[in-house]
């Protein structure tokens, strides 16, 4: 995938100086431009306009249940490799109004978001292969999102390259990362003295068309290269193969389901990260006069007590079966519904799990310890 | 694009009490024109809204023929079905739907038909039993299986008395607990089954109730030599969206409100009695 993408790219050269042209095509045409900022110690996206609100020469460590950024001696903007949230918030907003209804008579009337187009900067390839998840579950025919699809469709996304891995990622296992290769508007490559960057899309066309970019040099593309090699052979996390995964069904009743268990605190971290889980709950706010109410939607997560609840009794009950539930279902039951194992490996749920509870070790064990093998 | 979160507002044309704590709701859309197109299988389901309490997953209960109408009967199990307990003809409510896969009529077409039920207010099965003696012509033979905890929860007794009169019919009721009325048995519903002469081959099931009553009746039906192609049910989780979108109802890939909630017992068989799932 890495090597068809690069086929795919005719990036141009822009110079580290003059990266602010990018900001200025981008805000010209009309978005507002969300970039990395640092916010509660963490890489977040923040509406930003000039180059110098962004992050520089910062690197993050990430560990299971460990999230540090760290100053380096260089001057990149994209060193790091990602915050606790992905692209999912932006379209799959984690609080939103669908309806509201009026009582008297009774009246249910949609409410769409309204935005202005959104130009993210600095989007991994994991993020965009999640997205691209996210997309299939959100708009598929029979079920298209409408408030999912408004947002979806203000977005300009502009990728990075990851020239590091952080060491809880694994994207080079489930294939998309640590290169950007699928949906990006823009692409960037951050090489030492500047980007190579190249369009993806007519919108991300027009974009480029208002800024000059020089032409690209061989060692500057073959530096491109070198430094995704190089990210993906830093990875020391790898998720089994998909066939492999489908054997967890087979393997429910394993005892190290058990032993996560007495780790797992329920708290939903690793699912309220990751940027593919979608579950959500809808319910009713009323207006304090009892003339309306709005129903709204709002991220739920299989390790909530409600999740599984039918009236009184509850499918699962216990910490045990709601894990079970997430990771069976994040790389098996995914793979029958999507085609794909629900992960891109962006090693979130790791970092963002307080007790560092690492997924990939966990279906290690399942699958290669013990004696449940058929 | 359509909004498939958006309810259309129905009016209650009549509210019937079938017991002291279960209720019918015959409704028609507000929007003629939304009524005209509406269209559903026995065993799909409506999300109905009540004002400002909430929205549940409820089935359709009449004859898909009924065009002007459609029917909701409704057990109050909690907040919002205690809350729509006290609509009144006149009074409105949200309709999402219909959601999910039915039952598989056009597979029966031909067949013998078991029809086992568990419990109370089992609307689903009731939903495709009515169908099927609407066209008896279409339908083989029909056992009609039913159990109850107490003798006295059964609802609709006058319609399977009215029932074990057709030909080619036969109704066994089945309570835990009886009472000097009772003309039933005592004992488990599952029980039943292996009083009956079901021909190999000719026959499919279909069952409606709690879990264990089901995995038990097709441990009962499998030793039968029913198929497991032949072995449908109606699975119950917790359904919100009704279109394989907000994840609380899977089991194992299948969502239920979409996939389900009938499904056949060897599209579950593997995750089916699995605890968790």
């Amino acid at each position: 995938m890495q090597q068809s993408a690069k086929i795919e790219r005719q990036p141009g050269f822009l110079p580290r100086a003059d990266f602010q042209r990018l900001l200025d095509g981008v805000v010209k045409s009309g978005y507002q431009l969300l970039g990395p900022v640092v916010k509660d110690g963490a890489i977040q996206l923040m509406e930003v306009s000039d180059a110098r609100q962004l992050v520089k020469g910062l690197t993050n460590e990430q560990q299971p249940g460990h999230y540090r950024l760290q100053q380096t001696a260089g001057e990149r903007l994209f060193d790091w490799n990602h915050g606790p949230q992905g692209l999912k918030p932006l379209c799959f907003a984690p609080h939103e109004v669908l309806w509201v209804e009026q009582k008297d008579p009774l009246s249910f009337t949609t409410r769409l978001p309204d935005l202005k187009p959104t130009a993210v900067l600095g989007v991994r390839g994991c993020d965009l292969a999640a997205l691209a998840i996210q997309d299939r579950h959100f708009l598929h025919a029979a079920g298209a999102d409408p408030h999912y699809r408004q947002r979806r469709e203000q977005l300009l996304l502009i990728g990075i390259d990851c020239a590091h891995s952080a060491e809880s990622c694994f994207c080079a296992s489930t294939g998309d990362g640590p290169s950007v290769n699928q949906g990006v508007d823009i692409g960037l490559s951050e090489l030492d003295d500047g980007f190579l960057v190249w369009s993806g899309s007519d919108q991300g066309e027009a974009v480029l068309q208002q800024i000059d970019l020089a032409a690209a040099q061989t060692q500057q593309l073959e530096q491109m290269a070198r430094q995704s090699e190089q990210a993906a052979q830093e990875q020391q996390r790898k998720l089994p193969s998909a066939e492999e995964l489908m054997r967890l069904y087979q393997r429910l009743e394993h005892a190290h389901w058990q032993q996560i268990a007495e780790r797992c605190l329920g708290c939903g971290n690793c699912t309220a990260v990751c940027p593919t889980c979608f579950c959500y709950d809808t319910h009713h706010e009323v207006s304090l006069d009892g003339l309306s109410a709005q129903n709204v939607r709002q991220w739920d997560s299989c390790f909530s007590a409600s999740h599984s609840s039918m009236g009184g009794f509850k499918v699962r009950g216990d910490i045990l079966s709601r894990y079970r539930q997430w990771l069976t279902h994040k790389l098996a039951g995914w793979q029958e519904q999507q085609g794909r194992i629900g992960c891109t490996g962006c090693g979130r749920c790791i970092t963002w799990c307080p007790v560092g509870i690492d997924l990939t070790k966990e279906s290690d064990a399942i699958l290669w310890e013990g004696s449940l093998d058929e | 694009m359509s909004d498939l979160h958006l309810p259309r507002t129905a009016v209650i044309d009549e509210r019937i009490q079938e017991s002291p704590t279960i209720f019918t709701l015959r409704l028609r859309f507000e929007d003629a024109a939304a009524q005209e197109v509406f269209e559903f299988a026995p065993g799909q389901f409506n999300m109905v809204t009540h004002f400002a309490a909430g929205e549940i997953p409820i089935s359709i209960v009449n004859d898909p023929k009924d065009s002007h109408y459609f029917d909701h009967t409704i057990r109050v199990v909690g907040r919002v079905s205690e809350a729509m307990s006290n609509l009144q003809p006149g009074d409105r409510v949200g309709i999402r739907g219909p959601f999910g896969r039915g039952w598989p009529v056009a597979d029966a077409a031909g067949r013998d038909v078991l029809l086992v039920t568990g419990g109370l207010g089992c609307a689903p099965l009731v939903s495709v039993i009515r169908f099927l003696m609407k066209r008896r012509n279409q339908f083989g033979h029909l056992h009609i299986l039913q159990g109850v905890k107490h003798s006295n929860d059964l609802i609709w007794r006058e319609q399977y008395d009215t029932w074990a009169r057709e030909p080619d019919v036969n109704v066994l009721l089945a309570a835990d607990v009886v009472t000097r009325e009772w003309h039933g048995q005592q004992g488990m519903v599952t029980e039943l089954i292996g009083q009956l002469n079901l021909r190999h081959g000719r026959t499919i099931a279909m069952l409606c109730g709690p879990e264990m009553m089901m995995l038990a009746a097709i441990a009962n039906l499998r030793d039968l030599g029913i198929a497991d192609h032949q072995i449908w049910f109606s699975m119950e989780r917790n359904m919100q969206c009704g279109i394989g979108q907000c994840g609380h109802c899977q089991i194992g890939a299948k969502y239920v409100c979409r996939d389900g909630p009938v499904f056949c017992y060897s599209e579950l068989a593997d995750l089916m009695g699995a605890k968790g799932f």
